[in-house]
C-alpha cells in the first residue's frame, strides 16, 4: 500500500466512525429526550398524548391517597393555576410529602398522569427550578404583580 | 480570631500565587535566574498559607464556631467529630477551599520531584499552576468565603446534610478533586511545552506520571462516589447518568485518553500536537465539571449548595483558559513537527482508535449534558436526556474499544501485531466466549441482554490479554518493567470492570413490595422475610428500624436491618439500606413507607457480580500506581537512551 492509500484509508475509517456515531447518537438523542411541562401546559392539551413526559409541580395538600396495604398512591400536582392527578405505582422517594416540589415521569392516560418515576430532591428546602419557575409565573399572573 | 487567620491566610496566598505566576512565567520568557529562583519559595508559600486557611476552616467545625457563616450552615453540635471535620469540605465554599488545597499540593509536589526539569520549564510549569491558583484563590475571596461571619452567632448549626454523613463521602470529594485538580498539571505541562516551544519524548515522560497520578485520584474517586451513591441514595443504582456524574466521568474518559496518547508521544514522538490538545480538553472538562457543578445550572440529586451567581466567575475563568490555551495552541501546534509514521495494524493504530473512541464518548456525553442547557437558554423548552442516550452512546465506542484493547496490547509499535500472539490470542478469544457462554447459562440460566454475551466475552477477552506478557515473561524467567506490569494490571481491571457491569446489568432483580410482620416474598431464590419494626435512636437522628431475614432454602443467609432515619437539625427523612454482601452477589433491602394496616413497602434486590464494578475500578488504579513506580520516571536518561530503551521492552515483550 502506498502511503497515499493508507492515508485516504485512514481518513475513510475515521470518516466512517465519526458518521456511525453521529447516527447512533441522533437515534439514542431522539427516543430519550424528555420534555418538561407544568400542570397548566398539561391542562391546556399542549402535552404530547400517548409519549411520555415530564411535569412537576407542587403535591397538593390533602391529596395523598393510597389503599392501605397497597403499593398504589394517588396524588395532584398543582402550579397554582392548574392540576393534574398522578398515580404512581412504587416506593416514593424520601422527600415525597405533601406541599413538597417534585417531577414525576410517565405518560397521560384518560387524563390520569402514570407515572414512572417520582422524583424529590434530597434538601426540605429544594423545589426543582422548572417547578419553581412554573409557580412563579403562574402566582404572579394570579395575583397580579409583576414577576 | 481563627477565621481572621484564615481570611488573611488566603489573602496572603493570593498574593504569593501572584508572584508564583509572575516569577515562573515572565522569569522563564525574560530569562531573569533570580526571577525564575523566585518561584519555588513563592510556591511553597502559597501551600503554607492555603494550608493555614484550610486547617482554621477545619478547626472552627470541629470547635462548634457558629459565627462562622459555613459552620453554622453545615455543622452541628450533635455532629460527630468526623463528619465536622469532613464537612469543612461539604459544602460549596469549602470544597472549593480543598480545589485550592490539592492544587497547591499537586504544585508543591511538582516543584519538589522536579529537579530534573531544566530551570526555565519548570518555572513556566509553576507559573501556569500558579495562574489557576489565582483563578481560584480570586474566586473564594471575592464570591465564595467559607470564612464569612455570622451576626449574631448562630447558637446551634443546621447540621450538615445527612447524606454526606458517611465515611465513603467524606472520602469521595478528595479523591475526585485531587484528580480534577491533577489535570491541571498536565495542562501546565501542556502550555509550558508550547511556551518553550519543547515537545519531546521526554516532554512526555515527564508528563506520563504526573497524568497517570491525576487519573488514578479519579478513577478512585468516581468508584468511591459510585459507591456511595448505591448504599446512601438508598435505590440501590450505582451510575446514573447524573449530570454531575457526568461531569467526573467526561474528565476520566480525557485522561484515560491523554494517557494512552502520551504513550506515543514518548515512544515514538507522535501524536504530539494532539497530545496537547487532549491536555487541555481534559482541564477543560474538570473546570467546566466545576462550573456545572457548582453554579447551579444542572439540576441534579448532587448539586449540593450551588448559587447562579457564582456561575458567571468560573464560567470566565473558563473562557479565559480554554480560549488562553487554545490560541496558544492555534500559534505554536503547526511547530510541532511528528517524526516517522506507522503501518496500519500497530500498537500507534490501537492507541490512536482507542483515542478517537475515547474522545468521542467524551463528546457525545458532553452533548447529551448541554443540549438541555442550550434548548432552555434558547427558550425551545425544558428537556431532559434520559439514561438510555448515555447507555448508547458510550456503548457504541466502549465495546469495540474493549475487543480493540485486547488486542491491541500485542501490536508491535510501528509494525504489525506480534506474530508470536496471534494464536494465544486467538484461543483467549475462543476461551472468553466459551466461558461467556458458561457464565450466563450455567450460572444464571439465560442469555440476559442483548449485548450480555458480547460484554462478558469481551470482558473475560481482556483480562485474559492482559495476563498474556506477565505470564511469558515469568515462564522466561524475565523481569519486566513496572510501566507494562501496570499496564498488565490496569487492562484486567477494566475487564473486571465489565464483568460487574455486565452482570448487574443483566441478571439484577429489583421488586418493591408491601410486606405485613411475617409475611414474605421471594426473588432470585432468595426469601425476604419482614419480621417488624421497632424505634432506635442515633447519636443525631431517629429511625424506624425494620428487621429482614434472607434465606435461600432452608439456610438463613442474613438478617438485615433496614432504617428510615429521620435526623433532628435537619429533619429530612432518609432510607438506610439493609445490604448483605457475597463474592458473587449483593442483596439489598430498603425501608419504604408506612402503608397502614401494619404493611411497609419495601425495596428488595439482588444484584450479581455488583461488586466487581468497584474492584475493577481498584484494580485500575492500582495499575496506575506500579506504572507511576517505573525506574525510567526516576533515573535522569538521555531521551534516546530511554527511547532505545522502551524500543528494546517493546520487543522482547
Amino acid at each position: 500500500m502506498t502511503p497515499r492509500r493508507k492515508r485516504l484509508l485512514t481518513v475513510v475509517a475515521i470518516l466512517a466512525g465519526v458518521g456511525l456515531a453521529t447516527a447512533v447518537a441522533i437515534k439514542a438523542f431522539d427516543n430519550n429526550l424528555s420534555y418538561f411541562y407544568d400542570p397548566s401546559q398539561v391542562a391546556s392539551g399542549q402535552a404530547p398524548a400517548g409519549k411520555s413526559f415530564r411535569v412537576g409541580g407542587m403535591v397538593t395538600q390533602g391529596s395523598v391517597a393510597r389503599t392501605p396495604g397497597s403499593l398504589e398512591v394517588h396524588f395532584v400536582l398543582t402550579d397554582f393555576a392548574h392540576t393534574v392527578p398522578v398515580s404512581y405505582t412504587g416506593l416514593l422517594p424520601d422527600l415525597f410529602r405533601e406541599g413538597q416540589g417534585i417531577i414525576a415521569h410517565g405518560r397521560l392516560e384518560n387524563g390520569v398522569f402514570v407515572a414512572d418515576e417520582v422524583l424529590a430532591k434530597h434538601d426540605e428546602k429544594y423545589t426543582p427550578p422548572e417547578v419553581a419557575k412554573a409557580m412563579k409565573n403562574k402566582q404572579a399572573a394570579a395575583t397580579g404583580t409583576k414577576s | 480570631m481563627i477565621p481572621e487567620i484564615g481570611t488573611l491566610a488566603l489573602i496572603i496566598a493570593l498574593l504569593l500565587a501572584l508572584a508564583q505566576t509572575v516569577f515562573g512565567l515572565a522569569g522563564a520568557q525574560l530569562n531573569r535566574p533570580s526571577w525564575i529562583a523566585a518561584t519555588t519559595p513563592a510556591v511553597a508559600g502559597v501551600w503554607v498559607f492555603v494550608t493555614v486557611a484550610f486547617v482554621a476552616l477545619a478547626y472552627s467545625l470541629a470547635t462548634h464556631d457558629f459565627s462562622v457563616t459555613y459552620v453554622a450552615t453545615n455543622s452541628n453540635s450533635e455532629l460527630p467529630l468526623l463528619y465536622r471535620i469532613a464537612a469543612t469540605w461539604g459544602a460549596h465554599e469549602g470544597s472549593l477551599l480543598l480545589w485550592i488545597e490539592l492544587l497547591a499540593t499537586w504544585a508543591l509536589l511538582v516543584a519538589a520531584l522536579s529537579g530534573q526539569l531544566p530551570v526555565a520549564f519548570r518555572a513556566r510549569v509553576l507559573g501556569v499552576l500558579g495562574l489557576v491558583g489565582v483563578g481560584f484563590l480570586a474566586f473564594t475571596l471575592f464570591t465564595s468565603s467559607p470564612f464569612a461571619r455570622l451576626s449574631p452567632a448562630a447558637i446551634e448549626g443546621a447540621d450538615l446534610n445527612p447524606l454526606l454523613q458517611d465515611p465513603a463521602l467524606a472520602a469521595h470529594p478528595p479523591m475526585l478533586y485531587m484528580g480534577y485538580v491533577g489535570t491541571s498539571v498536565a495542562f501546565a505541562f501542556a502550555v509550558a511545552a508550547m511556551l518553550s516551544g519543547r515537545l519531546d519524548a521526554q516532554w512526555a515522560r515527564w508528563t506520563r506520571p504526573w497524568v497517570v497520578a491525576a487519573w488514578m485520584s479519579l478513577t478512585i474517586g468516581i468508584a468511591l462516589g459510585s459507591w456511595w451513591a448505591y448504599y446512601v441514595l438508598g435505590w440501590g443504582g450505582w451510575w446514573f447518568w447524573d449530570p454531575v456524574e457526568n461531569a467526573s466521568f467526561m474528565p476520566w474518559l480525557a485522561a484515560t485518553a491523554l494517557l494512552h496518547s502520551l504513550a506515543v508521544t514518548e515512544k515514538r514522538g507522535l501524536f504530539k500536537s494532539w497530545t496537547l490538545l487532549l491536555a487541555i480538553f481534559a482541564f477543560s472538562l474538570s473546570l467546566l465539571g466545576t462550573f456545572l457543578v457548582r453554579s447551579g445550572v444542572l439540576v441534579s440529586v448532587h448539586a449540593f449548595a450551588s448559587d447562579p451567581s457564582r456561575g458567571m466567575f468560573i464560567l470566565a475563568l473558563l473562557l479565559f483558559f480554554i480560549v488562553g490555551s487554545l490560541t496558544l495552541y492555534a500559534v505554536r501546534a503547526p511547530g510541532l513537527k511528528s517524526e516517522g509514521g506507522f503501518e496500519l495494524v500497530s500498537r500507534e493504530a490501537f492507541l490512536l482508535l482507542n483515542n478517537a473512541l475515547l474522545v468521542t464518548a467524551a463528546l457525545l456525553i458532553l452533548t447529551g449534558e448541554l443540549w438541555p442547557l442550550a434548548m432552555d437558554a434558547f427558550d425551545l423548552g425544558k428537556i431532559s436526556v434520559g439514561p438510555p442516550y448515555y447507555n448508547a452512546v458510550f456503548l457504541v465506542p466502549g465495546i469495540p474499544l474493549v475487543f480493540l484493547l485486547a488486542i491491541g496490547m500485542h501490536a508491535g509499535w510501528r509494525r504489525g501485531l506480534l506474530s508470536s500472539r496471534r494464536r494465544v490470542l486467538a484461543m483467549l478469544f475462543g476461551g472468553a466466549l466459551l466461558l461467556a457462554l458458561l457464565l450466563a447459562f450455567g450460572a444464571y440460566r439465560s442469555a440476559g441482554t442483548a449485548l450480555t454475551i458480547v460484554a462478558f466475552t469481551a470482558g473475560l477477552f481482556v483480562m485474559g490479554s492482559a495476563l498474556i506478557e506477565p505470564v511469558e515473561a515469568w515462564r522466561r524467567g524475565q523481569k519486566l518493567p513496572r510501566a507494562a506490569i501496570g499496564m498488565a494490571i490496569a487492562h484486567f481491571g477494566v475487564g473486571v470492570w465489565i464483568l460487574g457491569v455486565t452482570g448487574v446489568v443483566s441478571y439484577k432483580v429489583e421488586k418493591d413490595v408491601s410486606l405485613a410482620p411475617g409475611e414474605s416474598t421471594t426473588i432470585a431464590g432468595y426469601t425476604f422475610k419482614y419480621l417488624g419494626t421497632k424505634p432506635v435512636s442515633g447519636p443525631n437522628y431517629e429511625a424506624i428500624e425494620a428487621r429482614v431475614v434472607i434465606s435461600e432454602g432452608d439456610r438463613v443467609i442474613a438478617e438485615l436491618p433496614t432504617q428510615k432515619r429521620v435526623y433532628r437539625v435537619q429533619k429530612n427523612p432518609m432510607t438506610h439500606a439493609g445490604i448483605s454482601v457475597a463474592w458473587n452477589r449483593d442483596l439489598f433491602v430498603a425501608l419504604g413507607d408506612d402503608l397502614g394496616g401494619g404493611k411497609w413497602s419495601m425495596r428488595l434486590q439482588y444484584k450479581p457480580l455488583v461488586r466487581y464494578i468497584w474492584l475493577g475500578a481498584v484494580i485500575m488504579a492500582c495499575g496506575g500506581l506500579v506504572a507511576i513506580l517505573d525506574r525510567r520516571y526516576r533515573v535522569r536518561r538521555t531521551a534516546d537512551a530511554a527511547v532505545a530503551d522502551g524500543a528494546a521492552a517493546a520487543e522482547a515483550g
